[in-house]
Formats: C-alpha cells, sequence, structure tokens
C-alpha cells in the first residue's frame, strides 16, 4: 500500500515537471505563421517534396504512395501467409477480413444487383485507401521539403488533387458501368450526374481538410497539446475515417447501380398500332 | 495558367495511376482470394446442406416405403390367415367327409356281415331242423310204431299218476 502511494506520488510530480518544463521552454521562434501553416495545410504551395528527387509534388502525393505500399505490401503478406491458412471455422485475422471484403461486395451487391464484380473490387480498394489513408496521419512521418524543412506527412485525401483525383475516378467507375450496362444510354444516365465528380471530389477534401486543420490548429499552440490531441487528433479521425469512407463508398455503389440498371425496353412502333 | 487550389493535373494523374494499382492489387491479393475462399465455403455448406436434404429425402422415401410394405405385410398376413382358415376348414370337411364315408363303409360293411351272419344262421338253424327232423323221422321210423308208443308213453303216464 505504501508503495502504491510512493509511485502514485511519484507519477504526479513527474507529469508536473513535464509540464512546468514545456510552459517554462516555450518554443523556438517559429518560421511559419499560423495563418501561413493553415494556408500550407490547404494549398501545399510552400512546403511541397521532391518526388524521386525530381518533380516538386504534394505531401499528400507521397502519402499516397505510402499508403498504397503498406496496403500491398499487408497484402501480400495475407495474401502469403494467411489466406493459404484459411479454415472453414474462420479465425480472428479471417473473420476480420472476410467481414471487410464480404461488406464492400455486399454494399456492390445490393446497391448495384445487375453488375456487380468490378464495382465490389473498386469500393473495397477505395474504401480500405480512405480509411488507412485517413489513420496514416495519425502516425506522423516526417519528409523534408525542398526547402530542407521538416514536414509532418498528411492524409492523402487532405491534398485536394488526391480527392479530386478519388472523387472523378469514382466517377469514370460510375460512368464505366452505365456503358457496359446500357451503352450510350449509360453515358446519358451518368452525364445526367455532372455535379457528382464536383460533389465526391470536395466532400472528400472538405472532410479531411477540416480535420487536418483542426489538427494543426491544436498543435500549433504548445498550451493546448495536452489531452486535447486524443480527442481531435484520435478520435476525430477514425470518425472521419469510418464516415468517409462509409460515404465515398457507398455513393459510388448507389450511382453505379442506377446507371448500371438496365433500360426497360420500349414497345415498338408497329407493336402500339396493332394494340391500338 | 495555373489552376486554382493548387490544383495539379499531373498529381491528379499519378494520384490515379496509384489508385489504379491499388485496385489491382488488392483485387487480385485479397479481394479475389478471400471472395474465391467464401464462395468455397459456401459451396460446401452448400453440399452439406445438400447431402443432408437428400439424406432427409431418402430417410423419407424408405419410411414410406417401409410403411407401404408394412400395410401390404399386414393385408398379406390378413389374405395368408385367411388362405390358412380356408385351408384348415377345407382339410377339416375332408377329414369329416372322409370320416363320414369311412363311417358309412364300416356300417354298411356290418350291416352286410350281421346280413350274412343271419342269413348263414338261418341257413344253419334250417339245416339243422332239417337234420334233427329226419334224425327224428329216422329214430321213429327205426324204433316202433307211433302208435304204439304213443300209447306206451300214455301208459306210462296213468302209471305214474296213480302211484
Amino acid at each position: 500500500m505504501k508503495g502504491h502511494k510512493k509511485a502514485l506520488a511519484l507519477w504526479i510530480a513527474a507529469i508536473l515537471l513535464l509540464l512546468a518544463g514545456a510552459l517554462l521552454a516555450g518554443s523556438p521562434g517559429r518560421e511559419e505563421t499560423v495563418q501561413q501553416a493553415m494556408r500550407d495545410a490547404v494549398l501545399h504551395d510552400i512546403n511541397q517534396i521532391a518526388l524521386f528527387g525530381g518533380k516538386t509534388v504534394n505531401p499528400g502525393l507521397i502519402s499516397a504512395f505510402l499508403v498504397t505500399a503498406v496496403l500491398l505490401i499487408a497484402a501480400v503478406l495475407i495474401r502469403v501467409f494467411a489466406v493459404p491458412r484459411f479454415q472453414y471455422r474462420p479465425g480472428k485475422l479471417q473473420l476480420l477480413l472476410e467481414e471487410a471484403v464480404g461488406l464492400f461486395d455486399r454494399m456492390a451487391r445490393s446497391n448495384s444487383p445487375h453488375r456487380s464484380g468490378f464495382l465490389g473490387a473498386y469500393i473495397f480498394a477505395a474504401g480500405a485507401f480512405i480509411f488507412v489513408g485517413t489513420l496514416f496521419e495519425l502516425l506522423g512521418l516526417q519528409a523534408v521539403t525542398v526547402h530542407g524543412h521538416p514536414v509532418t506527412l498528411p492524409a492523402p485525401l487532405s491534398d485536394v488533387n488526391a480527392a479530386i483525383a478519388l472523387g472523378t475516378l469514382s466517377y469514370l467507375v460510375i460512368l464505366s458501368g452505365g456503358i457496359a450496362a446500357n451503352g450510350i444510354k449509360g453515358v446519358g444516365k451518368t452525364l445526367k450526374e455532372f455535379s457528382l465528380p464536383i460533389s465526391m471530389s470536395f466532400r472528400l477534401f472538405g472532410a479531411l481538410l477540416s480535420g487536418l486543420l483542426v489538427t494543426e490548429l491544436v498543435y500549433y499552440y504548445v498550451n493546448l497539446s495536452f489531452v486535447l490531441p486524443v480527442i481531435v487528433g484520435v478520435l476525430f479521425t477514425l470518425l472521419h475515417a469510418l464516415i468517409q469512407t462509409y460515404v465515398l463508398t457507398m455513393l459510388t455503389a448507389l450511382y453505379f447501380g442506377e446507371v448500371s440498371e438496365p433500360s426497360p425496353k420500349k414497345p415498338k412502333k408497329n407493336s402500339r398500332a396493332r394494340n391500338t | 495558367m495555373p489552376f486554382p487550389l493548387n490544383i495539379d493535373p499531373q498529381q491528379i494523374l499519378l494520384h490515379w495511376m496509384n489508385l489504379a494499382i491499388l485496385t489491382g492489387g488488392l483485387y487480385f491479393l485479397l479481394y479475389k482470394p478471400v471472395k474465391q475462399f467464401m464462395a468455397k465455403r459456401e459451396e460446401h455448406y452448400r453440399e452439406l446442406e445438400q447431402q443432408a436434404e437428400d439424406k432427409l429425402a431418402q430417410a423419407d422415401r424408405i419410411h414410406t416405403e417401409y410403411k407401404a410394405k408394412l400395410e401390404g405385410a399386414d393385408e398379406e398376413i390378413r389374405q395368408a390367415r385367411a388362405k390358412a382358415q380356408q385351408s384348415l376348414q377345407q382339410s377339416a370337411q375332408e377329414q369329416l367327409d372322409q370320416a363320414q364315408a369311412q363311417a358309412r363303409q364300416i356300417v354298411a360293411h356290418a350291416q352286410a356281415d350281421a346280413e350274412r351272419a343271419r342269413e348263414q344262421a338261418m341257413r344253419d338253424s334250417q339245416q339243422e331242423l332239417r337234420r334233427l327232423a329226419e334224425e327224428a323221422t329216422r329214430r321213429l321210423a327205426l324204433r316202433q310204431d307211433p302208435f304204439d308208443q304213443f300209447l306206451d308213453l300214455a301208459e306210462g303216464g296213468k302209471r305214474n299218476e296213480s302211484r
């Protein structure tokens, strides 16, 4: 009992000491103001990174490549080590994988019953990318900008280019479903939803960016760096990851199902004439 | 002219490439194998279910067959019993008829024997009578005149009375 009390007192003392140290030490002079940090978080026009030492790109693109690499490596490992050991009575990992695949497969089947093979694969990949990509910012991986400053790699979709790419790609997938099912009519059906790529892109960008801005703001001021990041950094990010994954995959599946639904055949004029 | 919001078509294309690689990779490495396994398991359980249904149907069929056989067996038993009873009755009747015929035969034989015995007895008695008559006649003829004999007998009788 006495030992417990001593440990508790030591723990509290350490926390207070660290707090006092952090407050007294202050932060070194920042090279950018909060306005600049916010602007850069939105536009990524200052802290750019050289891709393979060549073209300068937004950090979001590097994040996207890293997320893809992580996902593909994980997929390879799972394919090599886990999938061959699958049992009819699934274990925990198998259950998780089956549930993930089954979730997107069911979503594709239920929203697009006529044509769901490719859609399932696409929304599975898109969902995995959004979910893992959003959680990626929690890792706080650092990269060096072209100016030689360190920068924390953001979520890929907080880059407008990534959001536009995913939104337009989803639109193209929907368009391909329309063409495959209804030909030219499918194109017409898809083009009716011309606002879809914009809304999808900027919904993703806005949602991810808002999270990023809040996090940036919180981390910018040292006084806000206690306890609060646990809520805004982790919980909001988790929530974002789930919501945005669900929203984009659901919308894609829904519109894909709508445009790939076979059009009812119009009765021919001759037969109409005969009927009348 | 640069795009607003730092939109860069080249980076968008790079993102597209990245997403295409990811989609293809995840499809071949994860989505397809897991789906195939799930389909295989579903097929396995469907087969098990089908087998169970088949066995159930077979059991039902066997049950119906045996039930029918049992009903047939009951009918067969009833028929066999009726046949056995009929056969028994027929056999009993035959035996009865045989016994009656035998009895009639015995009676007829007995009657014939009795008749023969009676005729034999009649014949014997007639012969005996004839023999006796002949004997008597012969005796009478050989001994004396019957009238005298009669008289002797008569006298003999009177003497006896007087004594």
